[in-house]
């Protein structure tokens, strides 16, 4: 077997605050192969965005990766120098982030940005970088590129913004693009664009696409595989189809009966009981016994990861099988 | 109570224009011959729209389109430019006394965001017990009672009436707002965007409140979302809006099943579900359109996909297509 594009083992980060340790990741496993679509689902706090900073090394203080490793095209990237790290964000793997006006600069027009982008990985001329910058944003759908790259961030909508922060994290060819929820401040119909841009992208590059989301009805259209976080564990992995239309775990389960839809309308919706727990004192073993329906005594203990046939795994001692 | 063929709230023509002053420079210019003119946006334009009693009407549309701006005026809350409000059946400019009370008593707001909404420092006894003890609801020395009542049904612990809203969690607040609404026991709940902040096992829970107060109460509701998953799983009728304007409106079996507007159809293809999977997304082309200059005639135009010339000139005016539903478009008169 060839090495994946992406392999990740027991990572763990974790935020050293005053009121105690926050376990936001701790220990996951997941690999992406080239060309994949992953999803990663999970509500607020469950880990899934720190687990894309950890991987673009983005994590800040108090936080820290304390153990595990993340190796990329089977290079260990945890211990990589500064130099090392700055080469390869943005240049293997780039990130695209929930909001668009936070990753531009407000007084830098687009092509400045753009082409400190490109320079920072290769040396080439400012009118050849600016070429780039043009085929990008073109490759994303933005009409009359060779004019709107003089504009600046404000004089875009938010939808058009987004593009441009997909198109400045597409101009080093990148082989995995990390995205952080892109789509969740955008209306429906401009969300509907940019996910097709996005898989267009993905099929005529070849690239690779974790996207990281609350919402598992994007994800169900868009992606392969799909990863389910709860408490900063993945608690559930799988094809698309298979975890959403025959979930293991009672959480995921909880999840998709959750997400309202024609079939029962106006019928009550199921209803994880509870709330998310906090990070800083997690229950002893599963977190998710507390608002588990079939919780028992042996959940007091940490749960094993279950494989099962086509990358199929669940951590739960009561899955559904 | 009225009967039930008389609509518990019915608006006509109504309008709401923010208009932006133009500033000292700009008169000086103006004065000076400069074709300078203020901003105007025409956040919501003459939308007719009944509610009859028990039932919830589902308002969607993108970002922008006015629908926040309608369900504050609806709600007395927001002054209109123009056009006329029946709370049920009666002007409301008319109303005078105890029945313009009963009319701010009965229509109550829930609001979008539970962190912005809540007073941070009242405690949740004073942010849900004014309003009943102001109305003489009830009494100072059986407010407890009262409010341990109110939070119970909304899923709240009564033992919290002495916390701050920070000490609560998102879903919670959220429930405090409901609370707080359902406090002076209203008929009517208009709900701007209630469980958009929420994460989604808690958007389930406060769905499922609603969908409990709603029968057993028989409360009549303006649900106000950009979900259309969310508006489909509880409205009876539904009502799409586009640029200030009400484009269609129809029970939901109808809109979910069979849409007529072009701008529902294009809505509906794009909300991403559950037993969608795989799909190529095919968008809607285009952006909306800035409401500062809305484009000419039907304002959809630029964007629809059987866009004619007259579509360009004229805007449509409402029709009636089948009973119960109506819809803003050329094609539905054209020969």
């Amino acid at each position: 077997m060839s090495t994946p594009l992406l392999e990740i083992s027991n990572l763990k980060t974790h935020f050293f605050t005053r009121a105690g340790v926050a376990k936001a990741v701790n220990g996951i496993s997941l690999t992406i192969e080239k060309g994949e679509v992953v999803g990663i689902v999970g509500e607020s706090g469950s880990g899934k965005s720190v687990t894309g900073f950890s991987i673009m090394g983005l994590v800040d203080e108090p936080g820290r990766v304390v153990g595990g490793s993340i190796k990329f095209k089977g290079r260990e990237l945890l211990t990589q120098s500064v130099e090392e790290w700055r080469n390869f964000r943005g240049n293997e793997v780039s990130m695209i982030f929930q909001d668009p006006m936070m990753t531009l600069n407000p007084v830098l027009r687009i092509d400045t940005q753009m082409i400190e982008a490109v320079r920072c990985h290769e040396k080439v001329s400012k009118a050849e970088a600016r070429k780039r910058a043009i085929e990008a944003l073109a490759m994303v759908g933005i009409p009359s590129p060779e004019e709107r790259v003089k504009a600046y961030p404000h004089q875009f909508s938010g939808g058009m913004r987004q593009r441009v922060a997909i198109a400045t994290g597409l101009l080093n060819r990148p082989d995995l693009i990390i995205a952080d929820e892109p789509t969740t401040a955008l209306d429906v119909t401009i969300q509907s664009q940019i996910l097709s841009e996005m898989q267009k992208l993905c099929k005529k590059t070849g690239m690779s696409l974790m996207w990281v989301t609350h919402d598992l009805t994007v994800i169900a259209g868009l992606a392969n595989r799909v990863a389910v976080m709860y408490a900063g564990k993945i608690i559930e992995e799988g094809a698309v189809e298979t975890v959403l239309d025959k979930p293991l775990h009672p959480y995921t389960e909880g999840l998709v009966g959750s997400v309202p839809s024609r079939n029962h309308r106006g019928e009550p919706l199921y209803q994880i009981p509870g709330m998310t727990p906090s990070l800083i004192n997690l229950p002893e073993g599963c977190s998710f016994r507390m608002r588990c329906p079939k919780a028992s005594e042996k959940c007091h203990c940490e749960p094993p990861v279950t494989e099962l046939e086509n990358g199929r795994r669940v951590r739960c001692f009561h899955p559904n099988l | 109570m009225s009967d039930t063929n008389t609509p518990y709230l019915r608006c006509e023509g109504l309008s709401r224009a923010f208009v932006k002053k133009l500033d000292l420079a700009g008169r000086i210019a103006r004065s000076l011959g400069s074709k300078l003119r203020e901003e105007r946006v025409q956040a919501v334009d003459s939308v007719d729209l009944s509610i009859m009693p028990g039932e919830v009407l589902g308002l969607v549309g993108e970002s922008g389109c006015g629908k926040s701006t309608l369900g504050r005026m609806l709600c007395g809350i927001l002054p209109r430019s123009e056009g006329k409000i029946y709370y049920k059946g009666q002007d409301i400019d008319t109303l005078k006394g105890q029945d313009l009370k009963d009319y701010n008593v009965n229509v109550q707001m829930i609001f979008q965001d539970p962190f912005a909404s809540l007073n941070p420092r009242k405690r949740v006894k004073n942010i849900i017990g004014e309003a009943p003890l102001f109305h003489k609801m009830t009494t100072a020395s059986e407010l407890d009672e009262y409010l341990a009542k109110v939070m119970t049904r909304c899923g709240l612990d009564p033992s919290y009436t002495h916390r701050y809203p920070h000490q609560f969690s998102g879903g919670q607040r959220q429930r405090i707002g409901i609370a707080r609404a359902m406090a002076v026991q209203p008929e009517c709940l208009v709900c701007d965007e209630s469980v958009a902040a929420l994460d989604v096992s808690i958007q389930a829970q406060i769905l499922n409140l609603f969908m409990e107060l709603r029968s057993e109460l028989n409360l009549t509701c303006l649900f106000i979302s950009h979900d259309l998953g969310v508006v489909e799983h509880i409205s009876d009728r539904i009502a799409v809006m586009y640029l200030g304007r009400v484009v269609e409106v129809a029970p939901v079996e109808d809109i979910f099943n069979d849409p007529f507007h072009p701008y529902t159809k294009a809505l509906l293809d794009e909300v991403p579900r559950l037993d969608k999977r795989g799909v190529d997304f095919t968008p809607l082309e285009g952006e909306i359109p800035s409401p500062l200059d809305p484009p000419s005639g039907c304002h959809f135009h630029p964007r629809c996909p059987h866009a004619m010339d007259i579509c360009k000139k004229e805007a449509p005016v409402d029709t009636e297509i089948a009973p119960g539903r109506r819809t803003c478009c050329h094609l539905a008169t054209m020969p």
